[in-house]
């Protein structure tokens, strides 16, 4: 683990639309154990902004309490940053949205998080439909406080205290997709070519995209045992589909076989391209995702890819018929009604 | 019985079963003498039920503007079997007993020290109505017509408050007059009306209004310019949510698109409705949550995370009894130290203290001033007597030049021109007040991580105790700051100089005021009073009590709480605060603080010479 960022670049470094290199994207040097899957999944954010061109400045990032939430510091340094409070993540961004609904929201958080302490914030983020994008970096174990198993260990997993885990496990793909979620998908944080498009097509979104990623902790649980271990991960993984982003401006040139591909419109106008590897599954079928997901697991293998989407759904502002103006630049002539309507309530109350 | 009669001043209770739309009955009397001039306070004692239990109505009459609970009850109107026993009980010696005798009152619970007037209301509604729903609902109007015969009202009153009470729906007029009208005939035909208590118009309301806390809660956040509303039902803050969500729907809809310039979340429970609070004032709305004790528990941990990374957080708490469900549906002021150290670690916030409508619209508007200038958490301490009684109240008053108090915050053109390296963290104007920059303000500049771990001036994460104890002491000089811009204690000195000095704060004011002046007229007593308005206390509240040899300190809680905080903060002589409490769930009253202190004074001063130091 180094303990600074070289500050010299290749001078040639490839420059996006907006003339940033990847440089521009990163953030403080990382604290996590050298091969964590956090880094890997952090990598692939900077990625995934750099090549869609996103300014940093228009991002703000939110984490709650653990070590997956300790990486919004190790990404995107010229975005407001906020680490709040364990398993609360997902109110303050619903606030945060609230204010102003222009700001690409992006969400990190673990599975002691999501699945535990913050639950109930989790679920209910989910149903409103808040436009962010949720990652949920899913190691199955609680790191910083030293290796007790999470709520989504499976069954039977042990970590490196060697204790096989008695209970059920959470399934958080699932229960997003149960609530309603409209956009599900699940990836390994050692698969970035699979991972950097599935983050794109998730800011790609309008409303709650959640993206767990299963990110194997290298200390506590990456021992022969444990599900969450990489060499599980990638002896078991099996994807739905390969994804391609597509922005707007761009000919998709992708070319498979009848049948086995789609291409999705964003909103904005740019383009999931999905080679199915799967022609079973249908992307807009929740109950198809749900199946597929019983079933993989049923074969003793882990599912990725793009679970489910609904690309025409309505996120809280559209629910809500809020005004386009973000709610924080309104000014007191918006806001205040005035002396002479105050007046009139004194007197209805006489 | 040989009586004197007595005009405007005394006290009646309504005795009824809720959800039987008693309520709007009792109000309907309330406001008309109100209407005539006449003040009145007006407090409901509900149970937390939705039907069938026994709910009260107690209005105190006084046109001499005393508006506290005086304590006894002149006339009761008992329309509840089940609570007539504690009701004929709880009459004072010489009152009104008045009641439904269709059902009769049992022998053993008859008194000769009270006149009973029993009216045939039922008989009469079942006569008069045959849809049962009706004969419940119009037995209420009935009897408010009864009492403006017994009480000699000008019935015209009740007339022009029924046709403003259903203005457009004008079929519902006539059946409430004709119902009213119908309880004035039958008191007139059963009683020699009327009663020896009596009402006259006066012109002693001025321009005075009769609204609960609450409506003026919500409305002091519609001005204040509240965008982001999170929350959680809980009695009794839920009416702050509903006024302010119908007042935005009147005045912050876009005429054109019909789009909202607002936000209201309904959050899965408190934990949530603060974060999102946090959230959005964090991104630069101002936003705020309502809730009751419980709530505040649950918000605590959030609330440490606001005071230590500097985030504004508006938060109205209608105090009720507690501990935990306690009684949820009566007063206290038990949140006082809930609130004031609110969280983990070494953490305090700017509580401020309303005691009228007013006070909590004002105080609404300003706590987004005040979180947004010193970045903090601002609790409104109001209380269920205060958020959900009618009050009567000076009216609300907002300057037509008033603006906002956005505080320290750095623009896009302010980053661009700073010479040096941004400190989200630097007192660079010495008031210990940093500057905040909003996310998406610059694109290279001002980005820093907000976290409830410790950091340097720079927000970066460290561990250095140094750093810590340097940010921590900025905090306190922060606090010592907003000491002197919150609001002044009201103080009130009498003629000479005395050395017995009274404290009081929220709801307890109008009971103190009136106890401070009866202990004057009937015993000789003045005291010096104070009442706090705010958390952290400014120099005059440390200079009054240093000018007295004892300071009363008035609340309702019963482990006085603000005597607690005052000892806390200035190190005082515990002795010195003498506590004055109550808190039995209903509002204090006058007379037992005037009793309290009156009985403390002999019982402390035995000898005439040294008792003449408090006179």
């Amino acid at each position: 683990m180094s303990y600074k960022i070289p500050t010299f670049r290749h001078p040639n470094l490839p420059k996006n639309d907006l003339g940033y290199t990847t440089k521009d994207y990163e953030g403080a040097v990382s604290t996590l154990c050298a091969g964590c899957g956090h880094d890997s999944i952090s990598a692939a954010i900077i990625e995934a902004c750099f090549e869609m061109s996103i300014e940093p400045h228009r991002v703000a990032k939110l984490s709650g309490i653990g070590c997956s939430s300790k990486t919004p510091t190790y990404f995107l340094g010229n975005s407001h940053g906020f680490n709040s409070v364990h398993g609360r993540m997902p109110s303050v961004a619903t606030g945060a949205n609230m204010a102003n609904r222009n700001l690409l929201y992006i969400g990190v958080s673990g599975d002691g998080d999501t699945a535990s302490i913050g639950m109930g914030q989790f679920v209910h983020a989910v149903r409103r439909n808040v436009n962010m994008v949720y990652i949920c970096e899913n190691n199955g174990v609680y790191g910083l406080t030293k290796g007790q198993d999470s709520a989504t260990t499976d069954l039977g997993s042990t970590s490196k205290k060697g204790e096989p885990n008695p209970l059920e496990p959470i399934d958080l793909c699932s229960i997003a997709l149960q609530l309603g979620a409209t956009f599900v998908a699940n990836s390994f944080s050692g698969d970035k070519h699979q991972l950097i498009p599935i983050i794109q097509a998730a800011i790609a979104h309008r409303g709650f995209a959640f993206i767990n990623v299963i990110s194997p902790c290298v200390t506590f649980n990456n021992v022969p045992g444990s599900t969450k271990a990489y060499d599980y991960i990638r002896q078991h993984m099996a994807s739905t589909n390969t994804v391609d982003y597509v922005p707007h401006a761009e000919e998709i040139t992708t070319d498979y076989p009848e049948g086995t591909s789609e291409n999705v419109t964003m909103h904005d106008g740019s383009v999931i391209s999905l080679h199915k590897l799967d022609t079973e599954h249908d992307v807009h079928s929740r109950r198809s995702a749900l199946t597929m997901i019983k079933d993989y697991k049923a074969q003793d293998k882990v599912l990725t890819g793009i679970l489910f989407m609904d690309e025409q759904s309505k996120d809280i502002h559209e629910i809500m018929n809020t005004t386009t103006t973000p709610l924080r630049n309104l000014g007191i002539s918006e806001l205040c009604p005035g002396t002479e309507q105050l007046e009139a309530i004194n007197e209805l109350h006489r | 019985m040989k009586r004197d009669i007595v005009v405007n001043k005394f006290v009646i209770k309504f005795a009824n079963i809720n959800g039987t739309g008693s309520a709007s009955a009792n109000k309907l009397f309330a406001k008309a003498i109100f209407r005539l001039g006449v003040p009145i306070s007006p407090k409901n004692i509900f149970p937390s039920n939705i039907q069938g239990l026994p709910t009260w109505y107690e209005v105190r009459v006084n046109e001499n503007g005393f508006l506290g609970r005086r304590g006894g009850i002149d006339i009761m109107v008992a329309m509840n079997p089940q609570s007539m026993e504690r009701d004929i009980k709880e009459l004072d010696k010489g009152g009104y007993f008045i009641y439904d005798n269709t059902k009769g009152i049992p022998p053993e619970l008859m008194r000769d020290d009270i006149d009973i007037i029993g009216l045939p209301l039922t008989d009469a509604c079942r006569k008069m109505y045959d849809d049962p729903r009706k004969r419940q609902l119009f037995r209420n109007v009935m009897y408010v017509g009864a009492l403006a015969a017994l009480l000699d009202m000008e019935k015209e009153i009740f007339h022009q408050l029924i046709s403003d009470q259903f203005r457009g729906k004008t079929k519902l007029i006539e059946p409430n007059i004709q119902a009213l009208e119908a309880g004035y005939n039958l008191a007139k035909e059963t009683y020699n009306c009327p009663i020896s208590y009596r009402i006259e118009r006066r012109d002693n309301v001025g321009n005075k209004i009769l609204i609960d806390g609450n409506e003026a809660c919500g409305l002091g956040a519609v001005y204040g310019g509240a965008t982001v509303s999170a929350w959680y039902p809980i009695t009794p803050s839920t009416s702050v949510i509903d006024n302010f969500a119908r007042y935005v729907r009147k005045f912050r809809m876009d005429p054109e698109t019909g789009q909202k310039n607002y936000a209201i979340v309904q959050a899965e429970d408190e934990l949530a409705a603060i974060g999102m609070v946090i959230g959005a004032s964090w991104n630069g709305a101002r936003a705020f949550t309502a809730t009751s004790g419980p709530g505040l528990s649950l918000m605590n941990e959030f609330l440490g995370l606001a005071y230590f990374a500097e985030i504004p957080t508006v938060l109205i708490d209608v105090q009720r009894a507690g501990p935990s469900t306690g009684m949820p549906t009566r007063t206290q002021q038990s949140d006082v130290l809930a609130a004031a150290y609110a969280s983990h670690g070494d953490t305090k916030h700017i509580c401020l203290y309303p005691s009228t409508p007013k006070e909590c619209f004002e105080y609404t508007a300003t706590a987004f001033d005040l979180a947004e200038r010193f970045q903090t958490p601002v609790l409104v301490m109001s209380d269920l007597d205060l958020g959900m009684n009618d009050n009567m109240s000076e009216p609300m008053e907002w300057a037509p030049d008033r603006t906002y108090d956005r505080g320290k915050v750095h623009t896009r053109e302010d980053l661009e021109n700073l010479t040096e390296r941004y400190g989200r963290y630097q007192d660079v104007d010495g008031d210990g007040i940093p500057y905040r920059t909003y996310p998406g303000t610059h694109p290279t500049k001002g980005a820093f991580f907000t976290r409830g771990t410790s950091k340097d001036e720079f927000a970066i994460y460290t561990e250095i105790g140094g750093k810590y104890i340097e940010n921590m002491d900025r905090l306190q000089k922060k606090w010592k700051t907003a000491a002197n811009t919150v609001p002044k204690p009201i103080i009130r000195k009498t003629a000479k100089p005395c050395t017995i000095g009274v404290i009081h704060y929220g709801t307890s004011e109008a009971s103190t005021l009136e106890a401070l002046h009866h202990l004057n007229s009937l015993h000789g007593i003045s005291l010096d009073s104070m009442g706090i308005q705010a958390f952290p206390f400014s120099d005059e509240v440390e200079q009054f009590i240093n000018e007295h040899e004892y300071v009363f300190v008035v609340e309702q809680n019963r482990d006085a709480q603000m005597r607690t905080l005052l000892i806390n903060e200035f190190d005082f002589e515990p002795d010195r605060l003498v506590p004055l409490l109550h808190y039995d769930g209903s509002p204090i009253t006058a007379r037992y603080i005037r009793h309290e202190i009156r009985d403390w004074i002999l019982q402390t001063t035995t000898s005439p010479r040294r008792r003449s130091r408090f006179y």
